[in-house]
């Protein structure tokens, strides 16, 4: 049953994969790590958004609203939201300064960009701390707080990423041949932007 | 990244035999630090299994309390499946893979070290309950409410969550790891349709617990939060729902299944030609139903869910059935590779066996608790206790002593005693069938699951007395394991690189491989490239039941001259 599927293939069909030389074409491997380690965080925040949603589906349609006393902050939030989109293109700007071996660029971008992911930080802290409610005042208060929470972590962790690559940058560490740490870590805040649309969409425009 | 192959290896440099096993990032050191770290984890839940088969033998409470039995089959369950089948498949993984495909090392030896620590760091967090008034109690599954902060608050949920959080966080790093290897580090020929099965398996399982885990973290964090911070994701009263960690878990949960069972049909695929005499039957039809099975794994999750009623039954129930047809694909790839081949009945080739027949009858109970009417009937009876046993114990632990034995030999230098060896099957096999067969007729005449005591009327007692005899049978059927290694240590036969005429690269290396792992590699034109170094190419023709792999070893050695062999 097997053998004619196996001999209906021509010979030298699959050599197209493959590697020439160990982890030496293609996307370099750090990058290939990023990416699934990524995609694991998609999984992530599937999970959390598949909460948000649960929550949202147990109540009639109209009653889905912060608790008693608590409000969204819509303006707010749209502003943090062109804050962090603009974040990913000074981000870009950086990666494509490297690529050309423009180093000064490069350093340049990338603070602008951890200024811009401070700022959203310091704007999301000042948000909760005006939205009159918490984390235990029912369901939306937990989903609310846990998805934008977690979110907020990640960008924490994209501004820690940033910080070293600001810091290996001034020290001269990278080249136009020799930069895949700035790729991996513009793919990441790139991934917590795309997130960030995800939330504020679900969260304040969706309703 | 694995440079060391082209350095002169280092000379003089020396320093502790403790600090090199702490520090190294090997992946072989690694792997079987993993092993044993397992290992260790297994006879930590085993003891509790016989806790609990214990106090099942009888009715009454003999033992202990009520309250200790809840803590012993919830650290059963989850010790077993988290912190040993998970893992240890991992260390063989670990160890094997990178030689399977020719590399020097994992993508990323540091990270791999990592994967490796967090894991008896979240073992022993878990475990650590028992210090701060109770284990976690409420079964490996951990339903809410009963997980909730409304019962069980006691800190030891808590630290079952954030020692699963650890393990799942190794989890994923070590699957980011093995797919980055596989994708990156082939040696030169290697191509995707070449590598052996085994590498195919832990590709595919990593793929899985890279999507699958990360959910049980968010789900885990969403527990967390419900029992510390005054959440209510599982709490119904303001606006949670309870059946919301079922779906999270078990849209884990079924992956996780596979997880744990296709790095153990990895093994026998490799073990089972290796000891027919033949290549296996079906090579891309193997690949393509172990991708199946991977696919298929996210849409069934809710078959654990069928009597909640929240569950689409129909569409649950079809997906579920379906896998029987990859899992078939497989049978019969295994049984065709047997069919007319030299069998040899080594230690390794009896448990790939072993595997085989308790793998199918935990497969069948599996087809049939996939109809609802069926599932109705015997849900979180000892029906289901038996078949998951089937396929964890039956299935993968089968395939965990099958590898154990299988590349002992390559890890250490010398092979495993064959007479105990034997004994530890015949033992091991039969104390698993006593302890879990009469299972499925407790199941069957209504015996729950997750009781400490029974009433004396039931008439479940006789089936129970052998259940546990059984149990103490698999335990006793370790000691010639455990004699088994220690005396190879002490004076076993010394194996050779290849002791067992394998087919793959990691016997074309010393036993055990030098820190690089391979001085030269031979040309990789099939997936079985140690065979054609060691019988050529012609030697396939002369069997007929070989005549299927022939046109591949024949269209791929015309393409042998533009490829750079015996390199690194």
């Amino acid at each position: 049953m097997t053998a004619p599927t196996m001999q209906a293939h021509p010979a030298g069909e699959h050599d197209a994969a493959v590697a020439v030389h160990p982890g030496g074409s293609g996307m370099p491997t750090a990058l290939v790590g990023m990416l699934l380690f990524i995609a694991s965080e998609v999984m992530f925040f599937g999970g959390l958004f598949a909460t948000y949603f649960n929550a949202r589906a147990s109540v009639a349609p109209g009653e889905w609203h912060p608790p008693p006393g608590g409000h969204l902050d819509l303006p707010l939030a749209a502003v943090l939201t062109a804050i962090l989109v603009a974040s990913s293109f000074t981000m870009q700007f950086g990666v494509w300064a490297i690529r050309r071996g423009d180093t000064g660029k490069l350093k340049l971008w990338t603070a602008i960009t951890l200024a811009l992911g401070v700022l959203f930080l310091a704007g999301q802290i000042y948000d909760y701390s005006q939205l009159g409610f918490g984390i235990r005042d029912g369901a939306f208060g937990t989903v609310f707080y846990t998805l934008t929470g977690f979110h907020g972590a990640h960008v924490f962790g994209g501004a820690v990423g940033l910080t070293i690559i600001l810091a290996r940058s001034m020290r001269g560490q990278f080249s136009q041949r020799n930069h895949v740490a700035v790729e991996a870590v513009s793919m990441y805040w790139h991934f917590v932007d795309v997130v960030w649309i995800g939330v504020f969409s679900t969260i304040y425009l969706l309703r | 990244m694995a440079t060391t192959t082209l350095e002169p290896r280092a000379a003089g440099y020396r320093r502790s035999w403790v600090l090199d096993w702490l520090t190294t990032v090997d992946h072989k050191k690694i792997g079987i630090l993993y092993i044993v770290n397992s290992f260790l984890f297994f006879f930590a839940a085993g003891i509790l299994a016989l806790v609990i088969r214990a106090e099942l033998a009888v009715p009454g409470m003999q033992f202990v309390d009520q309250d200790t039995y809840n803590q012993a089959f919830t650290m059963h369950g989850t010790i077993m499946i988290f912190l040993f089948v998970v893992p240890v498949l991992a260390g063989f993984g670990n160890y094997i893979v990178p030689l399977m495909i020719g590399a020097p090392d994992m993508a990323f030896p540091r990270i791999n070290a990592l994967s490796f620590w967090l894991l008896p760091l979240g073992g022993i967090l878990i475990f650590s309950g028992y210090l701060f008034g109770g284990a976690a109690a409420e079964g490996w599954t951990a339903y809410t409410p009963l997980s909730g902060p409304d019962y069980g608050s006691t800190p030891g949920t808590d630290l079952w969550i954030i020692g699963l959080t650890l393990v799942g966080t190794a989890s994923i790093l070590g699957a980011v790891n093995f797919i980055a290897t596989i994708f990156k580090m082939r040696a030169p020929g290697m191509t995707l349709f070449r590598m052996p099965i085994f590498v195919w398996t832990v590709l595919v399982t990593a793929t899985l617990i890279l999507l699958a885990t990360p959910v049980l973290t968010a789900g885990l964090i969403a527990l967390f939060i419900d029992r510390n911070y005054g959440g209510s994701f599982f709490d119904p009263t303001v606006g949670g729902n309870p059946i919301l960690w079922q779906h999270i878990f078990w849209f884990f949960g079924h992956p996780e299944v596979y997880i744990v069972i296709l790095p153990a049909m990895g093994v026998v695929s490799e073990v089972l030609p290796v000891f027919s005499r033949k290549p296996l039957f079906g090579y891309k039809a193997f690949v393509f139903a172990t991708v199946g099975i991977g696919l298929l794994s996210f849409s069934v999750w809710a078959h654990h869910m069928f009597t909640t009623g929240a569950v689409f039954l129909p569409f649950f129930a079809f997906m579920t059935a379906l896998i029987a047809i990859p899992t078939g694909i497989k049978m019969f790839n295994w049984l065709a590779t047997m069919w007319r081949g030299k069998l040899m009945l080594t230690t390794p080739m009896l448990f790939s066996l072993g595997f085989l027949s308790m793998f199918l009858i935990g497969g069948i109970s599996g087809v049939m608790l996939a109809s609802p009417p069926i599932d109705f009937h015997v849900q979180d009876t000892y029906f289901v206790v038996a078949h998951l046993h089937y396929v964890f114990f039956g299935g993968s632990v089968f395939g965990v002593f099958a590898a154990s034995y299988y590349w002992f030999p390559k890890m250490f230098g010398r092979k495993l005693n064959e007479p105990l060896g034997k004994v530890h099957f015949w033992l091991h096999f039969i104390g698993f069938n006593l302890a879990f067969f009469p299972m499925h007729q407790l199941g069957l005449s209504g015996m729950p699951r997750r009781i400490g005591d029974y009433s004396p009327d039931a008439g479940w007692t006789i089936l129970n007395l052998i259940s546990t005899a059984g149990a103490f049978l698999i335990a006793i059927s370790i000691l010639p394991f455990l004699i088994n290694v220690i005396a190879t240590f002490i004076n076993g036969e010394p194996a050779g690189d290849d002791p067992w005429e394998g087919n793959t690269l990691e016997w074309a290396t010393s036993s055990p491989p030098p820190p690089h792992n391979f001085d030269r590699l031979p040309p990789i034109h099939s997936e079985r490239p140690l065979f054609f170094l060691t019988h050529g190419h012609g030697h396939a023709a002369e069997r007929p039941e070989d005549l299927e792999e022939e046109p591949i070893g024949e269209s791929k050695s015309g393409d042998a001259e533009r490829r750079p062999e015996d390199l690194v």
